[in-house]
């Protein structure tokens, strides 16, 4: 039997066949005239895979799909490109697989399990669209020209442009009307006299960066509704951010409000390795959550793209750089994008995994020795550029990382460290306490925080830099006071420290927790500035008080300063409450000094 | 088909053996292994190349013969047999009846190892299930299609509870219930006390048990979840039931697992534990939820011991990661002969947000729930004071803080291994609590709530 194998030689040379199998990793032979990376389909069923590794004759696979069923022998077609994806209209408010097919037609075609071998284009090829030309035949077009504009959903404009690599004279434009995903927008001649057809659907391979013309300082924050990220930790457009944290921290939650209410003109969200509820619950509520800024549903500008923990591990891998290729072809429009990946750690395990299965010496923690190189191959698609078109377009990547043990020193989080400059860490402690966003004001920085911060002073408040340092200084020396705190109680403390404990414990309640749902869900910069500056206000007038001898017990006694702790409920354009909180606190002050001084007049 | 049977095998190496020239063999097929004297044992196919096949004998290799082995391969994954005669049945670790009752007829083979559910066609669960225990209802609430697994550690009352929740569950509309009871690696002892109570409390007919017990071979250990799960995926989507499915101890499963590892010479990751871990966990726990236009269910409740009671341990931490949460038993309040010893602050159900509330249980549940881990998270702040300064040095506020702790432990969490709580006493309960604080101490709950709830 040994060797009998029939090779169906009637389709052409690239034809190879399966040696081994051994998970999803398998070996082939006769696979001399493929090359590094290709995509190929194997076997019977004709399974997605990625050619990995290559030896001579042999070449190692990595396939997208469950091998379960494959045999010895099973032959190898070779698609002739590297992983890559459809790019164009209809990528907006679907939902993908980690190589890009879309699972609402998989559901179509298969029902409610994934079985492994159906192919299903990204983008259906008949879906029709109204285009408007822009560019005119006769017109020179080069990579970055705007071709047309496609209305993709009430929130996006999608602007075609002329993929790199294509240069010279527009010899013919689609008219305005209908268009298929499927049709051409422009033939393009180039200087040797070539014709090229620009299509609607454009491909690009994933593990390649797009091009962009040159890169921008992010200096414009990336608001984000929460408010100790706009307030404490700012994120930069363009910028990169890790949100490392144990097991029920609060990492997909925080991921959750990020994609809601980022402003951001594009969100792609990947769900790598993570539970298959979360996807299900954003499908669920993206389309009846409204944009806080054009009362549209939330879905128009989200894509999705799922790899499940149960679903194939290879396709893990793939899905990061299939996330990351949607968001850059969006930024190449000139739009902000937000790129969420929730989990990046799982995307890390899939590479250990399959470096498991390849029999590579592993580095740390059974890592593979490439992992930091990957890492930073992908949080460095992050920025701020300038378009090929001329205009100013940004990736922002927010990265949760799945420390095992909530144990920041593993290598995923570390490497991670390196390649971010925005670090929110989120923590057990408070996340046990219910304290969320459970964001650490302790481990967590941001390096965008002064970069960022004339923005603010100019957009929101001029005293939004000052009062976030004297915020941060209460909350460090509030850390101090909960030690002794720890060790000796809180009575024997003077009067001023038990203020400033009083005040951080304000902070703490009424400005740095955010409730996920309901009102409060969304904050804007303005609200979360007042509700901080109603609570430094406090600290401030408490301070005099306690210096002309008032007790802290008055001082933090009575409605007006529970209140505090309660400005959260209010309606961010309720400037008349705000107003309210400030004069009955006043009056409280007022009552509290007043009552004092006729004590201590009365005792002398 | 016909069946290719082979004679003779190469190597023995562990529950492995290697075939040689089957190469028609494919990945994941069954093998039957007839060792001499005409036993059939069962394997399956872990890894194959030209010129070898690599497989894993399920009852091991004892006693095997290089030279008479004979070898079959099935051209057939692992399946199991699924009809709705199945209800009441008892199953070994490879869905082999062991009642004494017969074979199953009828119905149809599955295979065992499932294929991942397009998250597409899932829908989100938002069903509240009354399991009648303060602690689960008002705190880390099990919701239907809920994968909620148990941390508990060596001899703590995980046991107890499992059954208590899945004989108190119900739903607040009455459907079909059932209950799918996986034992992997279980002792003799335990297998008899779940039989026992199920049938106490008469839910034996509604129940279908597979039991791999401590003294099966170990490598049937990792398909007996995976028959479980395919039982419970029959009974929901096919048969229109709302399904809990028990599984204890999945820490026997993870060490099952490292050990074929290891003998496969795999390379090993954190603790030994095989690099794939994860995904083979997720494979399992993602077998829980509720898909869209079907009118069943399947809700996982697994156990597992934590080693050592570290929950930073491998087996606890990826389930953590994987699982919709997750219900912490504590050694000091099972010391303290608190009953069920929940760990609230440590427990967590991430499904609980959409399933409370106003519409589902009560309009103050999300803020009293809330109030609760925060107020209570504070008692363990000033009992570690307490325990530096002594109780008498404490300030009003703080002794205050204490009396709640002691309440909420003794009033709220502890009850009766029979006793069936409904949810609306278990808030009025908190509320009682939470009476006893100070009010600028309630920062969780609404203002209207304060006013409503707590009367001066």
């Amino acid at each position: 039997m040994k060797g009998a194998y029939t090779v169906d030689e009637t389709t052409g040379a690239r034809r190879g066949r399966v040696a081994m199998v051994n998970g999803p990793v398998i070996t082939a032979v006769g696979m001399s005239s493929f090359a590094m990376r290709e995509m190929v389909h194997v076997g019977e069923r004709r399974l997605l895979g990625e050619i990995i590794r290559m030896n001579g004759e042999e070449a190692t696979i990595q396939v997208y799909e469950d091998t379960q069923g494959m045999r010895v022998g099973e032959s190898i077609d070779g698609s002739g490109e590297s992983l890559s994806i459809a790019l164009g209209p209809g990528l907006l408010g679907g939902f993908f697989d980690g190589i890009g097919r879309p699972l609402a037609a998989l559901l179509d075609k298969e029902g409610m399990y994934i079985s492994p071998g159906i192919e299903v284009p990204t983008i259906d090829p008949d879906k029709a669209w109204e285009i408007k030309p822009v560019a005119k035949a006769g017109d020179m077009a080069s990579s970055g020209t705007l071709l047309g504009t496609v209305q993709e959903t009430g929130l996006v404009l999608h602007r075609v442009i002329c993929p790199p690599d294509v240069e010279g004279e527009i010899i013919w434009i689609v008219p305005e009307g209908r268009i298929t995903s499927g049709g051409t927008v422009a033939q393009v001649k180039s200087a040797t006299g070539r014709t090229v057809d620009v299509p609607l659907t454009q491909r690009w391979p994933v593990r390649t960066p797009r091009p962009y013309m040159d890169r921008l300082l992010p200096n414009e924050p990336l608001v984000t509704g929460q408010r100790v990220i706009d307030g404490l930790f700012p994120l930069a457009k363009g910028g990169a951010a890790a949100i490392p944290g144990g097991f029920g921290t609060g990492k997909t939650v925080t991921q959750h409000q990020l994609a809601k209410w980022s402003e951001a003109k594009i969100v792609v969200y990947i769900g790598c390795g993570e539970r298959g509820n979360e996807m299900t619950d954003v499908l669920e509520q993206f389309p009846v959550l409204e944009d806080p800024r054009s009362g549209r549903a939330l879905m128009e500008r989200t894509i999705l793209v799922a790899n499940t923990s149960n679903m194939p591990v290879a396709a893990r891998e793939a899905s990061i750089y299939t996330g990351i290729t949607i968001a850059e072809y969006f930024r190449d429009m000139g739009y902000d994008v937000a790129l969420m990946a929730d989990s990046t750690s799982r995307w890390a395990e899939a590479l250990r995994e399959i470096s498991g299965r390849l029999e590579e010496i592993p580095a740390e923690e059974g890592f593979p020795a490439y992992l930091p190189s990957r890492l930073a191959e992908f949080y460095e698609r992050a920025g701020r550029v300038v378009t090929l078109s001329g205009e100013s377009g940004s990736v922002s990547i927010i990265g949760a990382v799945s420390p095992p043990g909530g144990d920041f020193t593993e290598p995923v989080t570390r490497h991670t460290k390196r390649f971010i400059r925005c670090f929110w860490g989120l923590d057990k402690n408070l996340a046990n306490a219910r304290h969320f966003p459970a964001i650490s004001w302790l481990d967590s920085y941001s390096e965008y925080a002064q970069e960022v911060e004339e923005w603010f002073q100019s957009n929101v408040e001029p005293r939004w830099g000052e009062l976030r340092e004297k915020s941060r200084a209460v909350l460090m020396e509030d850390e101090k006071i909960q030690q002794v705190i720890r060790l000796v109680g809180e009575d024997v403390l003077p009067d001023d420290q038990r203020l400033l404990a009083y005040t951080a414990f304000l902070v703490k309640n009424g400005y740095l927790q955010q409730a996920a749902f309901g009102s409060d869900s969304y904050s804007p910069p303005l609200k979360g500035f007042a509700i901080l500056d109603l609570i430094m206000y406090f600290y401030d007038k408490g301070l005099e008080l306690v210096r002309q001898g008032v007790p802290i017990s008055l001082i933090r006694e009575g409605d007006a300063v529970e209140d505090l702790t309660h400005l959260r409920e209010l309606q961010a354009d309720d400037h008349a409450a705000f107003e309210n909180a400030r004069a009955k606190l006043d009056a409280h002050f007022t009552r509290v000094g007043t009552e004092r001084t006729r004590e201590q007049g009365g005792e002398r | 088909m016909p069946q290719s049977e082979y004679i003779g095998i190469g190597q023995i190496n562990g529950p492995f053996i290697l075939v040689e020239g089957a190469t028609d063999a494919f990945y994941e097929e069954l093998v039957d292994v007839r060792i001499p004297g005409g036993k059939i044992r069962r394997g399956r196919v872990v890894s194959l190349s030209e010129k070898a096949t690599l497989v894993q004998v399920f009852a091991g290799t004892d006693s095997l013969i290089p030279s008479t082995t004979r070898v079959r391969f099935l051209g057939k994954t692992l399946e199991v047999q699924l009809s709705p005669a199945i209800m009441g049945r008892t199953f070994n670790g490879l869905g082999e009846p062991t009642d004494g009752c017969g074979p199953v007829f009828g119905g149809k083979r599955v295979d065992a190892n499932g294929m991942p559910l397009n998250p597409m066609a899932r829908q989100y669960p938002k069903d509240f299930i009354h399991t009648g225990i303060s602690a689960i209802d008002t705190l880390t609430t099990l919701i239907r299609g809920q994968k909620l697994p148990i941390f508990s550690g060596n001899g703590l009352p995980h046991n107890q509870l499992a059954v208590q929740i899945a004989t108190q569950a119900r739903l607040m509309s009455s459907e079909d219930f059932a209950v799918v009871f996986a034992g992997i690696g279980i002792k003799h002892d335990d297998a008899e006390f779940f039989t026992r109570e199920f049938s106490e409390k008469g839910r034996s007919n509604n129940i279908v048990t597979f039991l791999n017990l401590a003294d099966d071979p170990v490598i049937e250990r990792i398909a007996t979840p995976r028959m479980a799960l395919t039982a419970a995926e029959y009974m929901a989507y096919e048969l229109g039931m709302h399904v809990l499915v028990i599984i204890t101890d999945m820490t026997s499963y993870c060490e099952a697992l490292r050990e074929l590892g290891v003998a496969a010479g795999e390379v090993p990751s954190r603790k030994g534990y095989p690099a794939y871990l994860y995904s083979d966990l997720a494979s399992l726990y993602e077998r829980a939820g509720v898909v869209r236009g079907i009118n069943g269910s399947v809700t996982q409740i697994p156990i597992l011991s934590m080693p050592n009671d570290d929950i930073t341990h491998p087996i606890p931490d990826l389930t953590g990661f994987i699982t919709e949460g997750q219900i912490v038993l504590s050694r000091d309040l099972d010391a303290k002969g608190i009953y069920p010893p929940i760990d609230v602050l440590t427990s967590l159900s991430r499904l609980m947000k959409d399933g409370i509330g106003k519409g589902f249980t009560r309009d103050d549940h999300p803020g009293v729930a809330s109030q609760l881990f925060a107020s209570y998270s504070r008692v363990q702040d000033v009992r570690s004071l307490a325990g530096v300064v002594g109780e008498d040095e404490l300030s009003k506020t703080d002794k205050q803080s204490l009396t709640f702790g002691e309440f909420f432990e003794t009033r709220f969490l502890r009850q009766g291994k029979d006793e069936d709580r409904e949810i609306g006493l278990s808030l009025d309960t908190a509320w009682s609590l939470l009476g006893a604080l100070p009010k600028g101490d309630l920062t969780r709950v609404s203002l209207d709530e304060i006013r409503e709830h707590i009367k001066e």
